[in-house]
């Protein structure tokens, strides 16, 4: 092994990896704390002193999924016999399932709108991107700028006009308004990231493509899009996190119809009073799959979230 | 630029050009941006030239019949006048004072860590990022689960700690604590953030430079204070730029976990818009307000964006 005096000595290393290590089961504790939750019953989620070792139930998912209604024993005696495990489930503590709740409608409003305005946003930013990266473009360091500080508005502030904006163009609650809205949110992000994708691929490639006869569209997507592609598809996970996790705006513009998961999952109560483990069985189905996500990202983690200020 | 292509294209003759050429690239370049330029317009400049002219009059979202009045100045002057919008001032400057603080110090300690690396340090960066990936609403609501008196588990792991009894405080219910209530679930969310950018700060300090001041016996001590953060300071700014933004729009997080409450200790500027937007309708009112939030903000990045350029420069 060569010596080096720029390598930490193994002391220094195994001093910063158990710091570092602490931290990091300090950090993912409140995590794993929610997919837990999830899987207790809901007298274990509130017991006192907070239970590491539980017996898992599905009790929260099923109460995830069905609205219900309290029975009194007598009523419940002349009840039918349970037709479901989950029915089952749901009649031991004295309740009855009265139908489906609104969380599959409001998980899928969320897939609906995330995967739209990316998409979309997709489509724009990268034929916004390869224009600032090839072309002379006039006022493009301003336009750019301009592009970036629409970033800089707090939601609330551009809410109220686009509150009134949409209820004139009847798009108030619906799956097309918050899609153009989470679009136009998210093309800031994509048109610097993706611009500094492109300029990375350099140009001889379009060039050597348009003197064999391609024209720049076909030079566009036949040469440059393959050679994007993994920073399209990074930045395209960066859209659909932001989309998927908003909150402010889906809040004042959507109530019913188009309403997505996270205002929703706050607002799950069981009867008779707040059930966590619903709630974290909710807050589960939702976070696990970024997760998946961030694990995929991990390269271009810092890229996306500085707006491509900082590249490794 | 001269690149071979426009040079050859400019010697052929111009019918010929075009169709080597297909539309011209002014064309496409318009055909490219115009779309993205569009919908900016339409849903971010659009509607703040909306708020601005609102914000000269007294409209009611909720009183549509209502004459509209030009109030000239007067929304702004009643803000600026109003105790209460200098109360959530305050609170959002302690927030955004006390997040910006412990997550640079927690951030860059540890960035600094990590640049050790240490076996295995790639695995745990990935999992302590995941923190700042998620909803804040849905993570912030679950936040007032862990707060619970008695029941909570952060009540329980402070008092195990301190011997306390774990029913007898309330991180979000005390006047005194539910400030720090917040700044705890966003320090805990918000410093990988900052961890990440000083990691790239750090590594990007190249190693001649350490190895130069070995041989001039520069003690460690003094290469971290000579080397590590001058050179690390440009990302350090960066990253308290971000953040600091960010925490002035704060909405998501603070509103699930404490809702504003209690009383107004919480209610940070973005809330209280919310509240005088969408709950008592005052749309001219909360119109000024959000123009004054937003010149505060882009002033105040205007600024420091010019000194974190002369950082750079040095």
């Amino acid at each position: 092994m060569s010596f080096s005096v720029t390598e930490p000595t193994n002391r220094t290393k195994w001093f910063a990896g158990i710091a570092v290590v602490l931290y990091a089961v300090i950090t993912i504790i409140p995590l794993l704390w929610i997919i837990a939750t999830g899987f207790k019953s809901p007298e274990d989620a509130i017991a006192y002193p907070p239970k590491v070792v539980f017996e898992p139930s599905v009790e929260g998912y099923v109460n995830l999924f069905t609205s219900r209604t309290r029975v009194n024993e007598d009523a419940m005696a002349e009840l039918p016999p349970a037709e479901t495990w989950y029915e089952e489930l749901v009649r031991e503590k004295g309740q009855t399932i009265s139908g489906p709740s609104r969380y599959g409608e409001r998980f899928l409003n969320s897939v609906i709108i995330g995967f739209g305005s990316t998409i979309l946003c997709m489509v724009l930013g990268t034929a916004a991107a390869y224009a600032f990266s090839r072309f002379r473009v006039p006022l493009k360091d301003d336009l750019l700028f301009f592009i970036l500080s629409t970033r800089m508005m707090p939601p609330i502030a551009v809410a109220i006009p686009i509150f009134l904006m949409f209820r004139n163009l009847g798009l108030n609650d619906t799956h097309l308004g918050m899609i153009l809205l989470y679009t136009a949110v998210n093309l800031s992000l994509s048109v610097w990231l993706l611009k500094g994708f492109i300029d990375e691929i350099p140009v001889e490639y379009e060039e050597a493509a348009l003197i064999d006869g391609y024209t720049r569209f076909q030079a566009f997507y036949k040469v440059v899009l393959p050679q994007a592609a993994t920073g399209i598809a990074s930045t395209a996970i960066f859209c659909l996190i932001f989309a998927w996790n908003e909150y402010a705006f889906a809040v004042l513009l959507t109530s019913g119809t188009a309403q997505t998961a996270p205002p929703f999952i706050p607002t799950i109560i069981g009867v008779g009073g707040k059930d966590w483990p619903a709630v974290a069985a909710g807050a589960t189905i939702f976070l696990v799959p970024v997760m998946v996500f961030t694990i995929l990202l991990r390269k271009h983690l810092l890229r996306g979230i500085t707006f491509g200020a900082v590249r490794k | 630029m001269a690149n071979p292509v426009t040079a050859a294209a400019k010697a052929t003759p111009e019918p010929v050009a075009q169709k080597i050429r297909g539309l011209s690239d002014r064309t496409i370049a318009w055909i490219f941006v115009a779309p993205t330029i569009f919908l900016l317009l339409a849903v971010n400049i659009f509607p703040l030239i909306w708020t601005i002219r609102l914000s000269f009059t007294n409209y009611r979202v909720n009183r549509p019949n209502n004459d509209v009045e030009w109030v000239g100045l007067r929304n702004y002057e009643r803000i600026l006048n109003d105790p209460d919008i200098w109360s959530t001032m305050q609170a959002t400057a302690h927030f955004l004072i006390w997040t910006i603080v412990l997550q640079v110090l927690i951030g860059f300690t540890l960035a600094y860590l990590i640049n050790k690396k240490f076996k295995g340090n790639d695995l745990w960066t990935t999992i302590i990022v995941f923190p700042m990936m998620l909803s804040p609403a849905v993570v912030g609501n679950f936040w007032t689960f862990l707060y619970q008196p008695q029941i909570g588990l952060f009540n329980y792991v402070v008092a195990f700690f301190t011997g306390a009894d774990p029913s007898s405080f309330s991180m979000i219910g005390d006047v005194n604590l539910a400030p720090w209530a917040i700044v705890i679930a966003d320090t805990w969310m918000w410093t990988p953030f900052v961890m990440l950018i000083c990691l790239a700060g750090l590594r990007s300090i190249p190693d001649s430079i350490y190895e130069a001041a070995e041989c001039d016996r520069a003690s460690k001590w003094r290469q971290f204070w000579t080397i590590t953060i001058p050179m690390a300071l440009p990302f350090l700014m960066l990253a308290v730029l971000f953040r600091g933004i960010e925490n002035f729009k704060m909405f998501d997080l603070v509103v699930q976990l404490t809702g504003g409450g209690p009383g107004n200790i919480t209610t940070l500027t973005s809330i209280d818009l919310k509240r005088e937007a969408f709950e008592k309708w005052r749309t001219g009112y909360s119109s000024a307000y959000a123009v004054i939030l937003f010149v505060t903000v882009f002033g105040l990045a205007a600024i420091y964006v010019k000194a974190l350029n002369k950082v750079k420069e040095r």
